[in-house]
């Protein structure tokens, strides 16, 4: 019972960093009817942002604020540092590709994820970095019987709130309803009056914002970080995304969540080496009988 | 209507002797430039025949798919095992790789074959990736996990007639992508060709019409795993060792691009784009790190200025050619 409970936190850490970053696909396919494919290794880039400002070098973050204080302000500084980043993809990848339709974007986003992949590569060096334990306390807690460590409450907390803010923002405010409108149906939501560019503007600034974070949180979470991670994680929270249905802010952070835990359960019952193509088979079978994922809904089809 | 017809002609003339002028370009060249340049036209070879399979599903019937290197590596696979364990030479296994290559894309893309767009795309990501991920875990101890399979023969003719060199494996590519684009145009104009384009532009118009949209997707799925089914048996006998990280995600991914890069459905344009992803890499060599953030930067650059493709299919002219001319003027 214990070693299950154990294994369902664990699950639901790894689960919620697969939420946050499904989340970026998520709005920015509901919007954009497009695959970002650079945003996995706008992940990857907001780790080594982290690893920057919390380990290497003068360790400037940790410096300044102190242990708790620097892990904070490494994550808001990522997550401003990867938004920007995000903001600037779209304007000179993606936006003079619009009018050509959607298979361009395609190799496009493909070949801003080389450029952002090897970028890191160049900048940092291939070989993998590691966040130390002198920025990053381990501490291993022991509740009940069940073993947590400090960092995994930590990285629970926090993704659940940023998660709860993100709900709030999109089902909650005018400017959230403004997102969903353009997801329905742009053309129709820039008639009443709704500001197209502003929304497109905020969801490439917010989606890889959420995945900057989840990406210094990895690293303090698993300490190694590496340049070509980007890529697993990504497939991963694509997958997650669609399991949830893409374009659904709630179906993105259930995939995940769901994504994570499957994932753990499989690697304890069936086999680690196995344990990815079990969630791929699982994804299969979702799709096979759900064609539209979990809480996607039944589009008709307009001809 | 006549001036019309003439710039046809001309057109077709012009054509035919550009085509005429690769092929003796293509027959000429590995005797102009060294062996290392020889080796890399193979692979450009390679390339150019996985993207003219992908070209079937994604070109001609608009079906996104993202995992084709997996039905490759069934192909690889299947020759590179029953060669080491069986010794049943390389030659006879090209038509049987083909065969298991297409069996499994039949047997996996049945079910999926009703999903659209971006849903068929991760499914088809999942399957290259569990593809790749049990070749990697030795299921049976029969792929030799991440090591691979290794000792593969050189595909032979009895014993006078040995594949074993650059020059040699050059040839025997482009005889392969040769026949195989001989193939393709013909499939193109006949009644299956027709059926493909029509579902890409309008799947619902297609079935309204009474096209069998299932049959002819599912066929395109069978044929373009079967052509890359034969790539991997040529990869894996002059590489002598297949192993999974040959057929990651990243390259399913090179393969999208170089149909998209080329022009979708267009074979001039596949051989374009497996041009530029195989040769580029080797040009800039020079550049070592930063070869790769080129070839980015590259994508980005050529999708802004020819986002249909470098050389993308004219559409109409074909389709509307026997509506212009009377009965009986078709052949000339």
């Amino acid at each position: 019972m214990k070693i299950i409970l154990e294994q369902l936190l664990n699950g639901l850490t790894i689960g919620s960093f697969y939420a946050l970053i499904a989340l970026g696909y998520s709005m920015v396919y509901g919007v954009m009817k497009l695959i970002n494919f650079a945003h996995g290794d706008l992940f990857a880039l907001g780790s080594y942002l982290g690893f920057t400002l919390l380990v290497s070098g003068s360790a400037y973050a940790t410096v300044t604020f102190g242990i708790w204080g620097g892990m904070i302000a490494a994550m808001l500084i990522a997550a401003i540092g990867i938004g920007i980043a995000g903001t600037l993809i779209e304007r000179i990848a993606y936006r003079p590709i619009y009018p050509a339709g959607r298979l361009p974007a395609v190799v496009s986003a493909l070949g801003a994820s080389i450029v952002i992949q090897n970028g890191i590569m160049v900048v940092w060096g291939p070989r993998p970095q590691a966040y130390s334990s002198q920025v990053v306390p381990s501490v291993m807690l022991n509740i009940g019987g069940i073993k947590i460590t400090l960092m995994q409450i930590v990285v629970l907390i926090v993704s659940f709130i940023l998660m709860g803010l993100l709900f709030y923002i999109i089902q909650k405010t005018t400017f959230g309803a403004a997102i969903r409108a353009c997801a329905l149906d742009r053309s129709t939501a820039a008639l009443m009056g709704i500001n197209i560019e502003t929304v497109i503007f905020f969801i490439f600034a917010l989606g890889p914002a959420l995945g900057g974070m989840a990406g210094v949180m990895v690293g303090m979470y698993y300490r190694k970080i590496s340049f070509v991670m980007g890529w697993n994680y990504g497939l991963k929270a694509f997958t997650a995304t669609i399991l949830g249905g893409i374009g659904n802010i709630p179906g993105a952070m259930l995939g995940g969540l769901l994504l994570g835990i499957l994932e753990m359960l499989g690697s304890v019952y069936i086999s680690t080496a196995y344990k990815d193509v079990f969630v791929f088979l699982i994804l299969i079978l979702v799709l096979i009988f759900r064609p539209t994922g979990l809480l996607g809904e039944k589009i008709a089809e307009k001809v | 209507m006549k001036l019309n017809k003439n710039i046809n002609q001309k057109n077709s003339i012009f054509k035919n002797w550009l085509v005429i002028l690769v092929a003796i370009l293509f027959i000429i060249l590995p005797f102009i430039i060294n062996a290392y340049w020889v080796d890399v036209l193979f692979f450009f070879g390679v390339y150019a025949l996985l993207g003219l399979s992908l070209n079937i599903v994604l070109g001609e019937v608009g079906l996104f798919d993202l995992g084709h290197m997996g039905f490759m590596a069934i192909g690889a696979y299947t020759t590179a095992i029953l060669n080491t364990t069986f010794g049943i030479p390389i030659i006879v296994l090209l038509p049987i790789s083909a065969i298991a290559a297409g069996a499994f894309a039949w047997l996996v893309c049945s079910p999926i074959i009703h999903l659209r767009g971006d849903y068929l795309c991760i499914v088809t990501i999942g399957m290259g990736e569990i593809v790749r991920l049990t070749l990697n875990n030795n299921p049976f101890g029969i792929t030799g996990g991440s090591n691979g399979v290794y000792g593969i023969d050189f595909p032979s003719l009895g014993s006078i007639f040995v594949i074993d060199n650059s020059t040699k494996f050059y040839y025997y590519i482009w005889l392969i992508v040769g026949l195989t684009i001989i193939g393709l145009v013909n499939l193109q104009r006949s009644r299956i060709g027709r059926a493909w384009n029509c579902i890409r532009e309008d799947e619902i118009a297609a079935e309204s019409t009474g096209i069998d949209v299932r049959y002819y997707k599912l066929l395109a799925f069978v044929l373009g795993a079967g052509l890359a089914g034969v790539g991997g048996n040529i990869y894996a006998s002059k590489l002598m060792i297949v192993s999974p990280e040959s057929f990651s995600f990243m390259e399913s991914c090179m393969l999208f691009c170089i149909v998209l890069i080329g022009g979708m459905g267009s074979i001039p344009g596949v051989l374009i784009g497996a041009a530029a992803i195989s040769l580029f890499p080797e040009v800039f060599r020079a550049f070592a790190q930063y070869r790769m953030l080129i070839f980015g930067v590259a994508m980005v650059i050529m999708m802004i200025f020819r986002p249909g493709g470098i050389w993308p299919r004219k559409r109409g002219a074909f389709e509307f050619k026997p509506l212009l001319m009377k009965p009986g003027e078709e052949n000339g």
